[in-house]
């Protein structure tokens, strides 16, 4: 065998998803916190920490849809049908949220219209994605290259526990991200939340773990089988590791370290799923490779990934770089 | 198991609403990139501040209109997999990748550079932000490139092979990205948006002008875009005749359906000016036509045989009524755009474009003329590409999501409500900024000779301006 396109590909499609729930993950979570923060100044701040980056971050999510169509087609052709009410409900989340950024400076009578747009199509957004999530965790039924099931399944005491779950966790990044990228009482206030919020995500991490092995034997026999046991200890022992960092980030008044280690857990916690899932890509129903399209997609689009993708990074950590620093109370972009 | 027609019925009604309203977006986006990167590189270059103004003004519109564009775009690259789940993964592997190289290029290109040229004057400078408006420009183009390359590999499908589970898979990839209509397509396409965008930024510079708020910066937009229409109409006209002959070659049928021709002409087709399409009699209705007319167009012989609907069976017709009149609308647009056109360029020439009433009302009334436009075009292209969705090889009905109908009743519902709300708060929003051009007296008095930190539209701008970019 030359190459194995399809593992190449789903460890790309893996890169985009966790690349995604972090990125926007931390600007939802913005938007999650907002009305926690009434202060038209604090929330002018809060808004202009991400105008100029949502959009860049938004494209990992296109990218992660486009990419499975393009090289996992059936997955995306039996993942999106069986997830469809939490995602309609996701994408008219993102249009609300989406247009805030603007029209929230276009108007002053209707600004609280829009105040409430951001707040709740971030929730929304994110809230359906942990639900979608949930539902990607507990299988999804496959026959004849179709979704086999109902249009509620994906509704569950799981399901709703996961999308509860990432509205905390994302509320986590947004309270660090300010943390780093604020001032004033401002900062001070997303600190406090931030401690909260560590410990509530730390539980939902706790309560995910002891539940999924119940769900399907599959997971349990996954995590406590053989080489990947290994894999069963190191995660949770760095899980710890971050949540030192994080607290004590938090506690002893760094800017950055909480974020970084509330970025930490994220990927852990996506790293333990990975290993879970692994080699499905619709869990229990089809693998990478049944799912996977021709060689010839594989390799058109692997060609320009190569190249495309690092230069990608590299102006995105310039956009970055451009607005790097605090955001003053009183200064904004618009 | 799924009450297939209904669903199916529904299905079409959202994708068509969704992907309706998203083309308008980018229609007028891809032309004011390329204008905002005009008027910057003019101002670089001549130094005149109007230029500076202007991109100012138009930058904020851009914001607004773009976000739309975002966010629109976004469901559109969902509802593949949502509700064309067997078109997905029949036609994924050779669609996908092409809409892959569509994000890796261009969607991440525009996303990374907005940020810095809505907000990053001041830090970044006038030649790194000058190169931003440039990217995000680009980005626009090559978005429209791709995705017209997927859409016209459905209409004229090239290059591929299909496998043993039915999926369409990628043989010659020169040929699939290059398939027959694609670089018709792909001209016609951005010029069409180019001509919306005149047509839009025409109408300001008239209403400015006719209200005498600003001047200078009236006329000179004004000018710009009757520029744009008197030289880009033509050569629209053009290619859409182009594209025309190149649709007779691949999809003869539609063309009969906008031509609205049921028989088959042997020598000489009349052209059918109006009439009513009767597609259960396989008739045109009180109809008012020119005898040879469409033969000498699609054929330049007066006696060219063209076929008629009657070489395909009922049921692999297009609906005929649509696509004939949205045809029709396209090109009686053509041609009043090319009127105003022309009537710019004898004011023009008569010295009289800054003050010709009558042709700043016209104007005024024309600006929404390139979205409807491009809404008829696109109804003429997908609604006679029926009833396939990869032409001639896959059916719509065969494309469908097995989705429960409740299902996508509801979300059609949702789609409707919310975008007619946030899309229409947000073109109130576009056309109130659009009325709000500072007088140029004013400016002057404000802002000193050369503040790169520019000059904002209106009211929402905060006097003192500690660092707005927008
Ligand atoms: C400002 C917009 C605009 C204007 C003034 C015109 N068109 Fe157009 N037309 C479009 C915008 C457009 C479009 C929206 O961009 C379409 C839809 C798909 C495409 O490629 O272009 C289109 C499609 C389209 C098609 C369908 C091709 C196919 O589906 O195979 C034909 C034959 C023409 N056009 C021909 C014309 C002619 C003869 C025009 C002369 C008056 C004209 N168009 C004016
Ligand atoms: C370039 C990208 C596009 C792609 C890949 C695409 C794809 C499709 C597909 C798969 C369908 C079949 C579903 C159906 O029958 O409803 C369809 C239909 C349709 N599309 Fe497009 N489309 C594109 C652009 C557009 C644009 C820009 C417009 C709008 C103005 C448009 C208008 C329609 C309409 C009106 C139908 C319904 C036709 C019918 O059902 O009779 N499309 N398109
Ligand atoms: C069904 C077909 C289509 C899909 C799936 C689609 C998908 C998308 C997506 C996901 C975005 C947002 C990109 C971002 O995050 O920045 C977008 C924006 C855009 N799309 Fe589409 N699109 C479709 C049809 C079209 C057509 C027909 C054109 C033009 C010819 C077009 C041109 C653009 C452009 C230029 C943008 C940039 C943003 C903007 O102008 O608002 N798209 N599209």
């Amino acid at each position: 065998m030359a190459i194995d396109l399809p593992f190449i590909w789903a460890a790309i499609i893996a890169f985009a998803v966790i690349a995604y729930v972090i990125l926007d993950g931390f600007d939802l979570g913005v938007g999650i916190l907002f009305p926690l923060f009434p202060d038209k100044p604090e929330r002018d701040q809060m808004m202009n920490s991400v105008a100029p980056v949502w959009d860049g971050n938004e494209t990992w999510l296109v990218l992660g849809g486009g990419g499975l169509m393009a090289v996992f087609p059936l997955a995306y052709a039996t993942i999106l049908p069986a997830l469809y009410m939490p995602l309609i409900a996701m994408l008219l989340g993102l249009i609300f949220r989406g247009v805030a950024f603007e029209y929230r400076w276009r108007t002053e009578r209707g600004e609280f219209l829009w105040n409430w747009a951001f707040a709740g199509g971030s929730t929304v957004a994110a809230f359906s994605q942990g639900i979608a999530l949930g539902a990607l965790v507990q299988g999804i039924p496959v026959e004849d290259r179709a979704y086999s099931g109902g249009w509620w399944d994906w509704l569950t005491p799981f399901s709703i526990a996961t999308g509860i779950a990432l509205v905390v966790g994302y509320a986590l990044l947004g309270a660090t991200w300010l943390v780093m990228k604020t001032e004033g009482r401002l900062a001070v206030r997303a600190r406090m939340l931030a401690k909260r919020l560590t410990f509530a995500t730390v539980a939902a991490m706790v309560i995910f773990s002891l539940w999924t092995p119940w769900l399907k034997p599959q997971y349990l026999e996954r995590w406590f089988g053989t080489p990947t046991f290994l894999f069963s200890i190191i995660v949770p022992l760095l899980v710890i590791g971050c949540v030192i960092l994080l607290v004590k980030g938090l506690a002893d008044g760094y800017d950055r370290q909480p974020f970084v280690a509330a970025l930490g857990l994220f990927v852990l916690g996506y790293a333990g799923i990975g290993i879970s899932f692994y080699p499905y890509i619709v869990p229990n129903s089809v693998t990478i490779w049944d799912a996977a399209a021709p060689d010839s997609s594989l390799a058109f689009l692997l060609t320009g990934a190569v190249v495309l993708v690092p230069i990608i990074l590299a102006y995105t950590a310039y956009a970055y770089w451009v607005f790097r620093g605090k955001i003053r109370e009183g200064e904004g972009y618009h | 198991m799924f009450s297939g027609n209904e669903a199916e019925l529904l299905a079409r009604a959202q994708f068509a609403f969704t992907v309706m309203f998203h083309i308008i977006f980018p229609a007028f986006s891809i032309g004011l990139a390329s204008y905002l990167f005009v008027l910057e590189g003019l101002y670089l270059w001549k130094k005149d501040r109007v230029y500076l103004e202007l991109f100012n003004f138009w930058k904020t519109i851009f914001a607004v209109a773009f976000g739309m564009g975002v966010v629109s775009g976004i469901v559109m690259s969902y509802q593949f997999g949502t509700n064309w789940s067997v078109f997905s993964d029949k036609a994924g592997p050779v669609i996908g990748p092409m809409m892959g190289y569509e994000v890796l290029t261009a969607f991440f290109l525009e996303a990374g550079f907005l940020g810095v040229m809505l907000f990053g004057r001041e830090r970044v400078g006038p030649g790194l932000h000058f190169l931003a408006t440039s990217m995000v420009a680009l980005g626009t183009l090559i978005s429209a490139t791709w995705i017209l390359a997927v859409n016209s590999w459905m209409q004229t499908p090239a290059g591929y092979a299909i496998n043993d589970v039915g999926q369409f898979v990628p043989v010659d990839w020169w040929k699939i990205v290059f398939n027959p209509s694609f670089p018709y397509r792909l001209v016609h396409m951005v010029l069409a948006a180019y001509l919306t965008t005149a047509f839009v930024v025409g109408a300001v510079g008239a209403w400015h002008l006719l209200r005498g708020t600003a001047p200078r910066r009236s006329a000179t937009m004004f000018s710009m875009a009757m520029w744009m229409a008197s030289i880009v109409t033509p050569i629209q006209i053009f290619a859409g005749d182009e594209h025309g002959l190149n649709t007779l070659e691949h999809q003869p049928v539609k063309i009969s359906a906008m031509e609205g021709h049921f028989e088959s002409h042997p020598n000489g087709a009349p052209l059918i000016l109006f009439g009513i399409p009767n597609q259960d009699e396989q008739r045109v209705d009180y109809a008012i036509e020119i005898p040879k007319l469409s033969s000498l167009i699609l054929t330049h012989d007066l006696n060219g045989p063209l076929k008629g609907l009657d070489v395909v069976p009922r049921d692999k017709q297009p609906p005929v009524a649509i696509v004939f009149w949205s045809f029709r609308i396209m090109v009686g647009l053509g041609f009043l755009m090319l009127g105003v056109g022309l009537w710019s360029l004898w004011s023009r020439w008569r010295g009289t474009l800054a003050t010709n009433d009558m042709l700043h009302r016209v104007a005024v009334a024309m600006g929404p003329a390139g979205f409807v436009a491009v809404l008829a075009g696109w109804v003429t292209t997908e609604v006679g590409r029926q009833p396939y969705t990869v032409y001639g090889e896959l059916l719509t009905s065969d494309s469908m999501s097995p989705l429960a109908t409740p299902a996508i009743a509801t979300s059609l519902v949702a789609f409707i409500i919310v975008y007619f709300a946030v899309f229409g708060a947000g073109t109130f929003y576009i056309l109130r900024l659009m009325a709000r051009l500072p007088r140029d007296s004013d400016l002057e008095l404000k802002e000193g000779p050369m503040r790169s930190s520019g000059v904002m539209s209106g009211a929402q701008q905060k006097p003192q301006g500690a660092s707005h970019g927008h």
